[in-house]
């Protein structure tokens, strides 16, 4: 059980950074990244490290989000296309 | 932002800081400590920011402010250290215990949490949290701020 929540886990993982890196519009890419970093730290306390999964949950999914909606913000919000 | 997530983030505001209270005093019994519990803090100023805009917050809490508070917490950690090298023989030296301020000595075995124990380890991790709040705050309010205006 336990190990198959944690592939199913890293699954998430993969699919969302994968989709992160897909998106063109980057709000979208930054909204995978934060949930990436969602699933991280509940695999830390999965793994016996709450410690790390408070710090990750804290800086990943909260303020790095918030840094990079204020970049897109103050840039281009779609990613142009380079033929 | 819309009305709605405005009153949504002045609601949960209080909440999140004394939840980051709550993990920076319980530092040395629980998960968590200064690092996280200041992580949790500035990410409710931080959704302050985002919510309101960068020039509503800077009239409550300037970024000056905010580098003196950050900067009293890493005066508290090194005056620590010192007094632990004067009273005793080493830097960071647990002068505390024994005290009646964090100083109890917790029995032998599980028991579960004594607060007022851990000497100065409480008092460490109140200046690493003041800082972390600081610190990470400061550097989304200027990053808020250079970028221009907005609502």
């Amino acid at each position: 059980m336990f190990e198959i929540a944690l592939i199913l886990l890293s699954a998430f993982m993969i699919a969302s950074s994968i989709i992160a890196v897909w998106f063109k519009d980057l709000l979208a890419s930054t909204i995978a990244l934060a949930v990436m970093s969602l699933i991280l730290s509940l695999y830390f306390y999965m793994l016996h490290a709450p410690d790390v999964a408070i710090a990750e949950a804290g800086v990943g999914a909260c303020i790095t989000t918030a840094l990079l909606v204020i970049a897109i913000k103050n840039t281009e919000r779609m990613e142009e296309v380079e033929e | 932002m819309t009305p709605v997530v405005r009153t949504i983030a002045a609601l949960i505001f209080p909440f999140i800081i004394i939840f980051s209270f709550y993990v920076i005093m319980h530092g040395h019994l629980t998960p968590g400590g200064g690092f996280q519990g200041g992580a949790i803090g500035a990410s409710a100023i931080v959704m302050l920011i985002v919510a309101y805009g960068a020039r509503n917050v800077k009239k409550k809490a300037k970024e000056e402010s905010l580098s003196i508070f950050e900067s009293i917490g890493g005066l508290v950690f090194v005056i620590v250290g010192i007094i632990g090298f004067v009273a005793a023989s080493s830097f960071l030296y647990n002068f505390l215990v024994g005290e009646p301020l964090f100083g109890t000595i917790p029995p032998f075995g599980s028991n579960p949490g004594i607060l007022n124990s851990g000497g100065i380890l409480p008092i460490l991790n109140i200046a690493v949290g003041m800082k972390v709040i600081g610190g990470l705050a400061s550097v989304v309010l200027v990053m808020a701020l250079a970028g221009g205006d907005e609502e």
